[in-house]
């Protein structure tokens, strides 16, 4: 069984995000990436099949800011591989990611065939498309998203997933393998890697260099951000200042009002 | 249904979802605007009848086929596109839900033009079209146009009051053939959400609670509020997933969508997953730290504060206002 | 690495480990311990768990979760040896990687720690914006990098929480008014990594020690002064191994060295009966147990009451090892919040105000005073706030 996870690196917003003169897209020199949440619990889901059935397990990643620590990360939590595509331009969409993926995936030596990819099911930046379907397209895999929890059967050419659907129910699903899916949350939070661990992957182990390498149609027709602000509170909220004492004086006029009280 | 503006008429589980609605009747506004007619595709098995609930559609091209029962992105996608083929709308609205994830990325490509997602409203400039989108967990406001047309656009639940799409008309409904080859993911059932617990769509008042309630420990503060307001406790995706609170309380696109008469949102920072479940409640009340959380954008009502100083203190004001009414 | 290269493996060679075997395994240790009555393996029974090559069953048990670091059981070992400096870390170094699930609360402050400088997960560039509340002109390296006397490194629930960062500005104004002539690194500093060490983590503190360092060479300086008595321990006992050779003071200490100039800006009366908790890290380990009393007691009006377990034999607050990040997992283990014991205790002397020296213990002691319902009864605050509002006018 081989698992290749995609992990793509996204802006931290703990972090404050700044927008860049021109005003169209996020000043990349200020904002700092982080690897994509759902994409964490990918690699976590992968981690925990390779326990379960074993498997290898290979990280490949788009080059980006830290996105070395992420790759290093995945090495030290169990990961087999990391590779990494370079050479895309700063801020790419992420259509071009996939495509650069989906390209290196059936390019890079040892990358395919792969029995699951496994990828994040959306990214706080996946402004013209998601990850996963889009590779499936390029792959002419079989696609499910928003998937928490996974098994595999005995001959390792189904897998069993589950859905997340609105009102808490969960549709459960045969796959067959290979298949692309975007993975919404692991059955386990993602695990801890002790940093020592991490800093002696980074001494021992290396992350493979690939250069991207994208189709010249240029895929699907673009979309173009025309204005980027921050989105301030746009006034809905009526905001009550004081100290607590007086804001709850105030909410419990506003509850009577209302007749809640 | 050539330059139409066109939404996708998502149907799940034997119903049309609310965001289906929301998605109408903002395709109806931007369609009014255009001059041109509002359509939507429902695609579905035996499930015909539902065509006649998207009346704020001029016209509902319906597609049947066992494949299309469960709403799979991949059989769902090749059949919109087929449909598409010769008469491409200007614009394709897909609701941005659980049920059909996925569905507008693999229209986009399968059409070869341009997907636009976590779009909330819908403008028309010079004539052209833009989607305005709420990205980066909602931080960041951004004006988007497609270089080309048709353009799918992921819309978030929201956008519109759903009644607004609702009609009482009877649409012109036509009948469209696809040619599907064989899914390789297939239902194998449907598990239901735990019961036994409280029914948190049925609950007047909500006190719900995110990241910032910091500890499982301070779930007792929320109750006690919860208690003194006649309600219950909800959580968002953070607590759930930390197992403070079983996923029958959880509201948001994953789990419960609520219309309480009041929903008190404690230390929740409002992302989007999170507002689509109780953006329609009565009266939405926030208490966050920053003074930048999108929450505040959908309360009524906002304190920037530290949650856990605030809630002890505005239980004790409430049962203090109590009292007083029941001597009065 | 110098600082951190002792392993469990090489102990037996390094002094620490020749120690151990000088065990009496007489259980003052234990009896002593916070949580021995909780612990499958209270720290006497680690030692013989250990010497019995069995030390693999401490570490995948949870008793290493339960140690708080609070230095009784080092304190009162008639054998001397150092179990909070230097054993219990290297197991929990140990049982980090051993431990079936490690709690998510803990994990997220490592990871906070190491991402964002800070163990609560703020963002590390609005680190100083609590400055611009001060009231007081405080100088930031990074903008203005002349040379400085001090170099108050301000610390992270100093900088981030509402109520550390009333000791902040409290401390600010101190100085200001002291004429000190100091500056903080802002934006630049990250958590000095102390309790990274202390709670199982030696690859985040090493990290944190090589970032701090790096930073703190960039600048000109006489001495560092920190608030937060973590901070002091890790820049007095571990960062000198990477070069750190300036002078080290935790603020409480420093001010009551400025008492003669001080005690006439005390001009306002504060008719407040107070008792002092002596935290771990500064009582315990440095022995600051007079400081912060002498500086009490210079504030007109004020009174001073003891706690039964005060100086040496004080309690800990549960926030020290981990235990910051462990309330949720201790109260589902049904373990009682040592801060919970702390305040009744403090509740009792009849004062209306415990002090603190630690930024660790304002959260703590007003969460616990809330939970006990004696919120109304005493409050706490930072030595520091109650000089600063004795300075007022």
């Amino acid at each position: 069984m081989r698992i290749l996870v995609l992990m793509k690196m996204a802006p931290d917003v703990v972090e404050e995000l700044e927008i860049a003169p021109g005003g169209t897209a996020l000043d990349l020199d200020y904002v700092r990436m982080i690897l994509s949440e759902s994409d964490d619990h990918a690699l976590e889901q992968a981690l925990l099949l390779k326990e379960r059935h074993g498997a290898t397990v290979t990280a490949l990643a788009l080059d980006a800011p830290e996105v070395d620590d992420a790759l290093f990360t995945a090495l030290a939590k169990g990961a087999d591989r990391a590779v990494k595509i370079a050479g895309l331009d700063a801020g790419f969409p992420t259509s071009q990611a996939a495509r650069a993926m989906s390209q290196a995936i059936a390019q890079v030596p040892g990358l395919s065939p792969a029995d699951l990819i496994l990828t994040g099911v959306q990214a706080i930046d996946d402004l013209d498309g998601l990850i996963a379907p889009m590779v499936a397209h390029a792959l002419d895999l079989p696609y499910l998203g928003i998937v928490t929890r996974l098994s595999l059967d005995a001959s390792g050419r189904t897998a069993l997933a589950t859905k997340e659907y609105p009102g808490g129910v969960r549709g459960e699903f045969e796959v067959k393998l290979p298949a692309v899916l975007g993975i919404q949350a692991a059955e386990k939070p993602p695990r801890y890697v002790p940093v020592a661990k991490v800093r002696a992957a980074m001494k021992t182990q290396k992350i493979d260099s690939a250069p991207a390498s994208l189709p010249a149609d240029g895929g699907c027709a673009a979309a173009q951000v025309v204005e980027m602000k921050r989105n301030e509170p746009a006034g809905h909220a009526e905001m009550l200042d004081g100290d607590p004492e007086s804001v709850s004086d105030k909410l419990c006029g506003i509850l009577t009002g209302h007749g809640l009280l | 249904m050539t330059g139409s503006i066109c939404v996708f008429a998502e149907q799940w589980r034997g119903s049309i979802s609310e965001a289906t609605y929301e998605a109408l009747a903002l395709g109806r506004e931007v369609a009014d605007a255009l001059g041109v007619q509002l359509t939507a595709i429902l695609t579905g098995s035996n499930a015909r009848e539902l065509a006649q609930t998207l009346g704020a559609a001029d016209l509902v091209v319906y597609v049947d086929h066992p494949l299309l029962a469960e709403t799979l992105p991949q059989p769902t996608a090749e059949a919109l596109a087929q449909v598409l083929q010769d008469r491409r709308p200007r614009a394709f609205i897909v609701p941005l839900t659980n049920v059909s994830l996925g569905v507008g990325t693999l229209l986009a490509l399968r059409l070869g033009t341009a997907g636009i997602n976590f779009c909330k409203d819908v403008r028309i400039a010079g004539g052209r079209l833009q989607a305005v989108c709420v990205m980066y967990g909602g931080k960041i406001e951004a004006t988007v146009e497609a270089a080309g047309e048709p353009v799918v656009l992921g819309l978030w639940p929201g956008a519109r009051p759903a009644e607004k799409g609702r009609s009482s008309r009877s649409p012109v409904v036509e009948e469209a053939t696809v040619s599907l080859r064989d899914s390789p993911v297939l239902l194998r059932r449907y598990v239901e959400a735990e019961a036994g617990d409280v029914d948190l769509t049925k609950q007047d008042v909500l006190v719900a609670v995110g990241r910032g309630i910091q500890s499982k420990d301070n779930l007792g503060l929320a109750e006690d509020l919860a208690k003194s307001l006649g309600g219950a406790v909800a959580g968002s995706r953070p607590v759930i997933d930390q197992g403070w609170l079983p996923l029958s309380r959880q509201v948001g696109k994953s789990g419960l969508s609520v219309k309480p008469k009041l929903y008190v949102a404690l230390g929740i920072s409002g992302a989007p997953e999170h507002v689509e479940g109780m953006k329609d409640s009565a009266l939405i009340v926030a208490v966050n730290s920053d003074p930048r959380a999108p929450i505040f954008n959908v309360a009524h009502y906002g304190i920037v504060a530290d949650v856990l100083e605030t809630i002890p203190v505005l239980t004790a004001a409430i049962e203090a206002k109590r009292a007083v009414a029941r001597h009065a | 690495m110098g600082a951190c290269s002792v392993t469990l493996e090489t102990l037996p060679r390094f002094p620490e480990g020749k120690e151990l075997l000088t065990c009496l395994q007489c259980g003052v240790c234990s009896g002593t311990c916070p949580y021995g009555d909780v612990m499958e393996y209270p720290p006497r029974r680690m030692i013989a768990m250990m010497r019995a090559g069995l030390q693999e069953k401490v570490y995948t048990s949870d008793s290493l979760l339960a140690c708080v670091a609070c230095y009784a059981c080092q304190v009162k070992c008639p054998r001397g040896i150092r179990l909070t400096e230097a054993l219990l870390p290297l197991m929990k170094e140990q049982a980090l990687t051993h431990l079936p699930e490690l709690p998510g609360e803990l994990q997220k402050a490592l990871q906070s720690t190491l991402r964002y400088g800070n163990p609560m997960g703020e963002p590390s560039r609005k680190r100083a914006a609590w400055v611009k509340t001060a009231g007081v002109p405080i100088r930031i390296l990074a903008e203005d990098p002349r040379p400085a006397d001090v170099l108050w490194f301000v610390e992270c629930y100093t900088s981030f929480y509402p109520r550390g960062q009333d000791n902040s500005r409290a401390t600010a104004r101190l100085f200001h008014r002291l004429g000190i002539d100091f500056a903080i690194l802002g934006n630049e500093e990250k958590c000095a990594g102390e309790c990274g060490r202390l709670t199982w983590e030696p690859g985040l503190f090493e990290t944190l020690m090589d970032y701090n360092m790096a930073i703190f060479q960039k600048y000109r300086f006489d001495r560092v002064v920190t608030s937060c008595p973590h901070a002091h321990n890790a820049f007095k006992n571990r960062y000198p191994a990477l070069g750190f050779n300036w002078g080290l003071e935790h603020t409480t200490p420093f001010l009551a060295q400025h008492l003669d100039r001080l005690k006439p800006l005390l001009t306002r009366k504060l008719n407040y009966t107070v008792t002092y908790h002596d935290s771990c890290c500064l009582g315990r380990q440095n022995e600051f147990y007079e400081p912060p009393r002498r500086l009490l007691k210079a504030i007109p009006g004020l009174k001073t009451v003891e706690m039964v377990h005060n100086r040496g034999n004080s309690i800990c607050c549960g926030g020290g090892g981990g235990g910051m990040w462990l309330d949720t997992y201790f109260k589902a283990k049904g373990y009682e919040r040592l801060s919970e014991r702390r305040v009744k205790e403090a509740v009792a002397t009849g004062a209306d105000v415990l002090a603190v020296s630690c930024p660790y213990e304002v959260s703590r002691f007003e969460d616990a005073l809330k939970v006990v319902g004696y919120d109304k009864r005493i409050v706490v605050r930072d030595v520091t706030e109650l000089l600063a509002e004795a300075m007022e006018e």
